[in-house]
C-alpha cells in the first residue's frame, strides 16, 4: 500500500496539487511580509481571507463574472486593510490583540452574510486551468508546474516581484527602514504613517486575493470558516521565511506539499490515521519555528507603535 | 490642585467605563450591519435580551455559558499581564477536557467526589502542558507564542478528532454503524451538584472563588508580583534577578491550565460527555477565544472578568434566540465580539494620551513655568 505513494501518477499528483495549494499561503503571506517589514504585525489575515474568500464567491455566484469576484475580494481586503490601519497606527492599538479582534469579526461576517445571504453550500465555476504553450506538453513538470489557473501563477511571480520592490526600489528601503527604525526614518522624511498605511493595505489586497483563490480558484466553494487556520499558518509563515519573499517560497511549498502529501494518504486510504495526517504540517511549523527563530532576527519596529517624541 | 483631583476624578470614571463605550459602539455597527441586511435592530436586539435575561432558566444560561469565559479569562488576565499572548485557550480546553474524561470514564468504581476532584486537576493539568509548551518555546527558543499556541489549538483538534473517534469512542457507537465520533457518557454520580433546579452547576461558583484566588495571585503574592514585572519591563525585571524565561512560561502555563480546566467543568458540568463535529468551537464553543474579549473587557482584572464574563454569556446565549426571532444568524454575536475587541484597544490611545497630559499637569504645578518674557524678547531679537 505504502508502495502506491510512489508510483509516478500519484508523485506528480502530490506535486501538481502542492504546487496548488501553496497559492493562499503566498498571497496571504507576501501581503504579511509587507506590513511586518514596516513593524506590523497583521494578525487579522484569517479575518481579512475569510471575508475576501466571501466577497469573491458571492459576486461571482450573481454576476457569473469572475473579475468581478476577484475585483470585490480586493476591495473587501482593502477596507479591512484600510481599517487595521487606522486602529494600529493612528490609534496606535496593541497590534497582536486588534489582529485577533479583526479575525473574529471577518469570521463572524462572512458566517453572516453566507447564512443571509446564500444559506445553502453553493458551487461556481472557478478560474479555469491556463496550459503554458509547449511547457504544459513536457512530461511530468507540465502538469506540475504549467497546468494551473491564472492565480495560482499569479502567486509565483508574486514572490519575485515582492523581493525586487523589498530590495532594489526607494519604496522598499523606506518600508525596512520604518520597520527597523521609525524614528530614524521620520527624521529624515520618511512619513512613518503613510509607508505603514500602504503595506497593510496592501497586505489586506493580497489576503482578500488569498482568500478568493479558495473560494473561485482552488475549491469553488464557500462554507463557514473555510480557511480554518489557513490564515495563521501564513502569518506563521512570514516567521518560518525570515521575513524574506524567498523563504516565504520555501515555507509555503514545504507546507503545501506535506498537506498535499496528506490529502493523499486518504485518498489512497492508506493505514495511517488521517487526524495524525492532518496534524503533520502544523508540528512541523512549529519546529521549524523552533529552528529557525534564534537565527533569524525579526524588524527591530514589529508590534511597536509610532509616535513621534515630544 | 483642586481642579486637577477633579478632572482626575473625572477621567478615571471615563477610563472605568471605556469598554462600556467600545460596546455600545460594536451595538451601534452591529445595528447599522443589521438595518443593511433589513432587520429591524430593535427588534433583534430586544430578542438578544430576552435570550439572555427574560426569564430565571435565561439566566442560568446566561451563567452557564459565562462559566467557560470566566475561566479562560482568568488565565488570560495571568498571560497577558505577564506580556505574553495567549491564543490558545481552544487547544488548552480541549486537552484538558479530553484528559477529565479520561478519567471519568477509567476510575468508574471511585466516589464521585474523588474523581469530579480529580477530572479539575487532570483539566488543571492538561491544559497546563498544553500552554506550556509554548511557554518553554518562548521563553528558550524564543518563538513567537501567538503562532505556537495557534499551532497547539490546530494540534489539540486533530488530537481529539483521533481519540473520540478512534481509542476513546463511545463503545455503543463501535458497535452501531453510525459511529459518531463521542466518549461515553460519564456516571451520573461523577457530574459536578446543581446549584439551583436549572442547568448552573457548581462549575460557576468554583469559577467566581478562583478569580478571587487568581486577584490575590496577581497583586499580593510574589509570584504575581513577578509575572507582573516581567510584563511591564523585562528588562528592569532581569536587573532586578528575576528569572525572566521562568516567569514567562509560569504565566503561560498557569494561562493554559485554567482553560484546561475550563475544558473540564465544561464537561463534568454541561455535556457529560465529549462530541465532536471536527472543529475545536463545537465542543468549546469558542470559549478559548472569546475569554480573550471578556478579560480584556474586564481590563485584565480577574474581578472585573466576572461581570464581563456574564455580559459575554449572555450576548452568546441571546444570539440563539435572536436566530429563532428574528432570523438573524448568531454568528453576528462573533463579529460584535470582534468590534468589542478593536474599539477596546483603540480606546486605549485616549488613556495613555490624558496620563501624558496628567504628567505635564503635574510637572507645570510642581515647577510653574517661568514668565515667558525673556523667551519673547529672544524671539523679538531674532527678528
Amino acid at each position: 500500500m505504502i508502495s502506491d505513494l510512489f508510483s509516478t501518477t500519484v508523485l506528480i499528483g502530490i506535486l501538481a496539487s502542492g504546487i496548488r495549494l501553496a497559492t493562499p499561503y503566498l498571497y496571504a503571506a507576501i501581503g504579511e511580509t509587507f506590513s511586518q517589514k514596516s513593524g506590523v504585525l497583521n494578525l487579522g489575515v484569517e479575518g481579512q481571507m475569510l471575508l475576501g474568500s466571501f466577497a469573491a464567491f458571492y459576486i461571482t455566484y450573481t454576476t457569473g463574472n469572475l473579475w468581478f469576484g476577484l475585483l470585490a475580494a480586493i476591495m473587501v481586503g482593502a477596507f479591512m486593510g484600510l481599517a487595521m490601519a487606522f486602529v494600529t497606527v493612528n490609534l496606535q492599538a496593541k497590534q497582536g490583540i486588534s489582529g485577533i479582534g479583526f479575525y473574529l469579526f471577518g469570521l463572524g461576517m462572512s458566517d453572516l452574510l453566507f447564512q443571509k445571504l446564500m444559506g445553502t453550500v453553493e458551487t461556481v465555476r472557478g478560474f479555469p486551468r491556463v496550459s503554458i504553450p509547449v511547457l504544459s506538453g513536457i512530461p511530468g513538470v507540465g502538469d506540475i508546474f504549467f497546468n494551473q489557473s491564472i492565480l495560482v501563477y499569479g502567486a509565483y511571480l508574486l514572490v519575485p516581484i515582492a523581493w525586487f520592490v523589498l530590495n532594489k526600489t526607494t519604496l522598499g528601503l523606506k518600508i525596512r527602514s520604518v520597520g527597523e527604525n521609525p524614528d530614524a526614518a521620520d527624521s529624515l522624511g520618511v512619513s512613518v504613517k503613510r509607508i505603514r498605511y500602504f503595506t497593510i493595505i496592501l497586505g489586506g489586497i493580497l489576503s482578500g486575493i488569498a482568500g478568493a483563490s479558495l473560494s473561485i480558484a482552488l475549491l469553488n466553494v464557500f462554507q463557514q470558516n473555510m480557511t480554518s487556520g489557513l490564515g495563521f499558518i501564513a502569518v506563521a509563515l512570514v516567521y518560518f521565511g525570515g521575513w524574506r519573499p524567498l523563504g516565504v517560497l520555501g515555507g509555503a511549498l514545504l507546507f503545501s506539499l506535506v498537506n498535499s502529501l496528506q490529502l493523499w494518504i486518504q485518498v489512497l486510504g492508506l493505514p495511517i490515521p488521517s487526524e495524525l495526517a492532518v496534524m503533520m504540517p502544523y508540528i512541523l511549523t512549529i519546529i521549524v519555528l523552533v529552528a529557525t527563530a534564534s537565527k533569524i532576527r525579526s524588524p527591530s519596529a514589529l508590534t511597536k507603535p509610532f509616535e513621534r517624541e515630544g | 490642585m483642586k481642579k486637577l483631583f477633579q478632572s482626575e476624578w473625572l477621567s478615571r470614571t471615563v477610563d472605568a467605563f471605556l469598554p462600556v463605550f467600545a460596546t455600545l459602539a460594536a451595538l451601534l455597527v452591529g445595528a447599522i450591519m443589521l438595518l443593511l441586511l433589513k432587520v429591524n435592530p430593535i427588534e433583534a436586539y430586544a430578542a438578544l435580551w430576552d435570550g439572555a435575561f427574560g426569564s430565571p432558566n435565561a439566566v442560568a444560561e446566561t451563567l452557564v455559558k459565562a462559566t467557560p469565559l470566566l475561566l479562560v479569562a482568568l488565565g488570560i488576565c495571568i498571560s497577558f499581564r505577564g506580556n505574553v499572548i495567549n491564543i490558545g485557550g481552544e487547544g488548552q480546553m480541549v486537552v484538558g477536557a479530553l484528559l477529565a474524561t479520561w478519567v471519568g470514564l477509567t476510575f468508574t468504581e471511585a466516589p464521585g467526589w474523588l474523581i469530579i476532584v480529580l477530572a479539575l486537576v487532570c483539566g488543571f493539568l492538561g491544559g497546563a502542558v498544553w500552554g506550556g509548551i509554548p511557554g518553554v518555546l518562548k521563553a528558550y527558543f524564543n518563538v513567537n507564542e501567538i503562532l505556537s499556541t495557534v499551532m497547539m489549538n490546530a494540534i489539540a483538534i486533530q488530537l481529539m478528532n483521533f481519540l473520540l473517534r478512534g481509542p476513546m469512542i463511545d463503545p455503543s457507537q463501535a458497535e452501531l454503524a453510525s459511529k459518531i465520533p463521542q466518549t461515553a457518557r460519564l456516571l451520573d454520580i461523577f457530574q459536578l451538584p446543581r446549584l439551583v433546579p436549572t442547568r448552573l452547576h457548581l462549575g460557576a461558583l468554583i469559577a467566581v472563588v478562583l478569580a478571587v484566588l487568581v486577584y490575590i495571585l496577581l497583586w499580593r503574592t510574589t509570584l504575581g508580583y513577578r509575572i507582573r514585572a516581567v510584563g511591564q519591563n523585562p528588562n528592569a525585571s532581569r536587573y532586578a534577578g528575576i528569572n525572566v524565561p521562568r516567569y514567562m512560561v509560569l504565566a503561560l502555563l498557569l494561562s493554559g491550565a485554567f482553560a484546561g480546566l475550563a475544558g473540564a467543568v465544561q464537561v463534568y458540568g454541561v455535556n457529560y460527555r465529549m462530541i465532536t463535529d471536527g472543529s475545536a468551537s463545537g465542543f468549546t464553543g469558542s470559549a478559548g477565544f472569546n475569554g480573550i474579549v471578556a478579560a480584556l473587557f474586564g481590563q485584565l482584572h480577574p474581578l472585573l472578568s466576572i461581570p464581563a464574563s456574564i455580559l459575554f454569556g449572555a450576548l452568546l446565549v441571546g444570539a440563539n434566540k435572536m436566530q429563532r426571532m428574528v432570523q438573524v444568524p448568531s454568528a453576528l454575536v462573533i463579529a460584535l465580539n470582534g468590534l468589542v475587541v478593536v474599539f477596546v484597544v483603540s480606546s486605549e490611545i485616549w488613556r495613555r494620551y490624558r496620563q501624558r497630559r496628567r504628567l505635564v499637569a503635574i510637572r507645570d504645578e510642581e515647577s510653574p513655568p517661568q514668565p515667558d518674557q525673556p523667551e519673547v524678547q529672544k524671539e523679538d531679537a531674532q527678528q
